[in-house]
């Protein structure tokens, strides 16, 4: 029990170790040669400011906290619908496919001006924004993943003369869904970028419009906590999916664990053997 | 059971050229018969499985089964592929039980059905085991316990042991036979491998490859129960002779010959 859980810890070690003592050579660098506070900095200096702005900056965060959240869940309700669309009608798939490949190839930090002017500087233009970046790799995945179904599968359903509602509910679909999973994982990272560039180029609210606001006043201290907290929503965010990924397929990690064991195994089998060989 | 009144089957290549996967190709199978199909790659093995079970019809010629001309799905039929493709997130039992759920059968009066070929398979106890904890053998006999559960009275198998190695393929060859003396099954199997084939049928169908067209069906003459000992027999080894030459006789002609 103790060995699994310092075995799931033990990865975080590492890249912890590397963020700390970058953060401390940091502090001792600018110390050293005195670089000026408004141009990068100091990390007890961004610590204190976080702090001292605490209420001011959790606001903020909670608005850009439900635009990314929004354009997320619009994103999963448009994209998951539109890829099941592709998989089953080849007249989609041919008419539509192109034009999302050219939508997607369009800079989502082109259209954010435009779509402010059209939708007003609220939240629905930052929505509108996650939404975007979000959907195309959702609909991407989810399309991969609902067409690797094998075709023995379907073969089966379709010799057992079941319906094409139930040969998606119980076979393609929950097949689809390690793919499914991977696709928001992406997409949720990516709304938060949406959210954060609609802010960026016009609003009162939200961590991107404090990033914003800050560095016109010269407090890089505050821009920096805003940062921070912007990387923590993410990862964050990330984690969730994950751990709802978890939830509702842990067959798919349980498999691969299998197949790591099996692999340390087989490894350790070949050591050895080689030790016995000498 | 299963007539085939000349059958051909012509597949449209992408660049629209036509693929003669079968043709002329008649033959009938008895109730309760064991038939295997041999020959090389490209020989429209699969494809003949395919039209039996309906899952594909044929450019021409008639399939019939009891009498009744196939036309779509037929569904008194297990089918057994040569990769087991479970559902990952059902257990043993559970993927068992998928055939009822997809024919829409009560799941109730098949449990204990399901339960008894899973022993009747050697799975005992390892019904609320997941695909992924079981050897590549044993998901294997999870799929044809599957292709049983229903009780067809028609088993499709389609190279079931090809990806097994060697030591567990004769095994679970032997093992189909014990299953079929319990609960006797028309059968019709593909397969690459020779002995094999000898070793389970009642007759052995094989076939040159594209198009396909039956060379031979020839009447295997060794008794039941079959043994592993019974491939020293002086009967195994001239039934395998002469379907190697059968087929090796198609390979030396020249190529254009054969694709003509």
């Amino acid at each position: 029990m103790l060995a699994a859980l310092e075995r799931r810890v033990r990865p975080a070690f590492l890249p912890a170790g590397v963020l700390l003592s970058t953060l401390v050579v940091w502090e001792i660098t600018w110390r050293i040669f005195n670089i000026p506070r408004f141009v990068v900095p100091l990390p007890s200096g961004i610590i204190a400011e976080t702090w001292a702005w605490r209420w001011y900056l959790l606001s903020h965060s909670w608005v850009t906290l439900y635009e990314t959240l929004a354009g997320f869940a619009l994103s999963i309700a448009v994209g998951t619908p539109l890829a099941v669309m592709l998989v089953y009608s080849s007249f989609l798939r041919g008419a539509l496919y192109p034009l999302l490949v050219v939508a997607q190839a369009v800079p989502k930090v082109a259209i954010a001006p435009v779509l402010l002017l059209l939708l007003g500087a609220g939240e629905v233009s930052k929505v509108v924004v996650a939404f975007l970046v979000a959907f195309f790799p959702i609909v991407v995945d989810t399309a991969t993943g609902l067409a690797a179904t094998p075709p023995e599968l379907l073969d089966l359903s379709r010799s057992y003369r079941a319906s094409q509602l139930k040969t998606f509910t119980k076979v393609r679909f929950p097949m689809a869904l390690p793919f499914f999973f991977s696709g928001l994982k992406v997409a949720v990272t990516l709304s938060v970028i949406g959210a954060v560039v609609g802010e960026f180029v016009g609003s009162d609210k939200g961590l991107g419009y404090v990033i914003v606001s800050a560095t016109s006043y010269w407090k890089s201290n505050l821009a920096f906590g805003a940062m921070l907290l912007l990387a923590v929503m993410a990862v964050g965010l990330f984690g969730l999916v994950e751990l709802v990924e978890r939830l509702v397929c842990p067959w798919y990690a349980l498999a691969r664990e299998q197949q790591e064991v099996v692999e340390d195994l087989s490894v350790k089998d070949l050591e050895k053997v080689r030790a016995a060989a000498g | 059971m299963i007539e085939l009144a000349s059958i051909t089957k012509t597949y449209r290549s992408r660049q629209g050229d036509p693929i003669h996967a079968i043709k002329d190709v008649s033959l009938a199978i008895k109730e309760k018969e064991f038939v295997s199909l041999v020959g090389p790659s490209g020989c429209g093995k699969s494809t003949l499985l395919k039209l039996v079970a309906g899952l594909v019809g044929p450019t021409r010629g008639v399939v019939r089964i009891r009498g009744t001309e196939v036309r779509e799905p037929f569904p008194d039929v297990g089918i057994v592929f040569q990769s087991a493709v479970l559902l990952p997130w059902r257990t043993v039992l559970d993927n068992v039980m998928f055939s009822i759920e997809m024919l829409g059968l009560r799941l109730d009066s098949y449990r204990d059905r399901a339960r008894s070929l899973i022993e009747l398979a050697g799975l005992a106890g390892f019904e609320r085991k997941y695909p992924w904890e079981l050897s590549g053998g044993m998901q294997q006999r999870v799929a044809i316990c599957r292709a049983l559960v229903h009780d067809p009275s028609l088993l499709l198998m389609d190279e079931p042991f090809g990806s097994l190695d060697a030591m567990t393929r004769e095994e679970m060859g032997l093992e189909l036979l014990r299953l079929w003396e319990e609960r006797r099954k028309t059968i019709l199997f593909v397969t690459h491998s020779i002995p094999e084939a000898i070793l389970l049928s009642d007759r052995v169908v094989v076939m040159t490859p594209r198009p396909g067209r039956l060379a031979r069906v020839l009447d295997v003459q060794l008794p039941r129960p079959r043994t592993v000992e019974m491939e020293f027999d002086e009967r195994f080894k001239d039934h395998s002779d002469e379907i190697r030459r059968l087929i090796f006789a198609r390979r030396q002609e020249p190529a254009h010959a054969r694709r003509a």
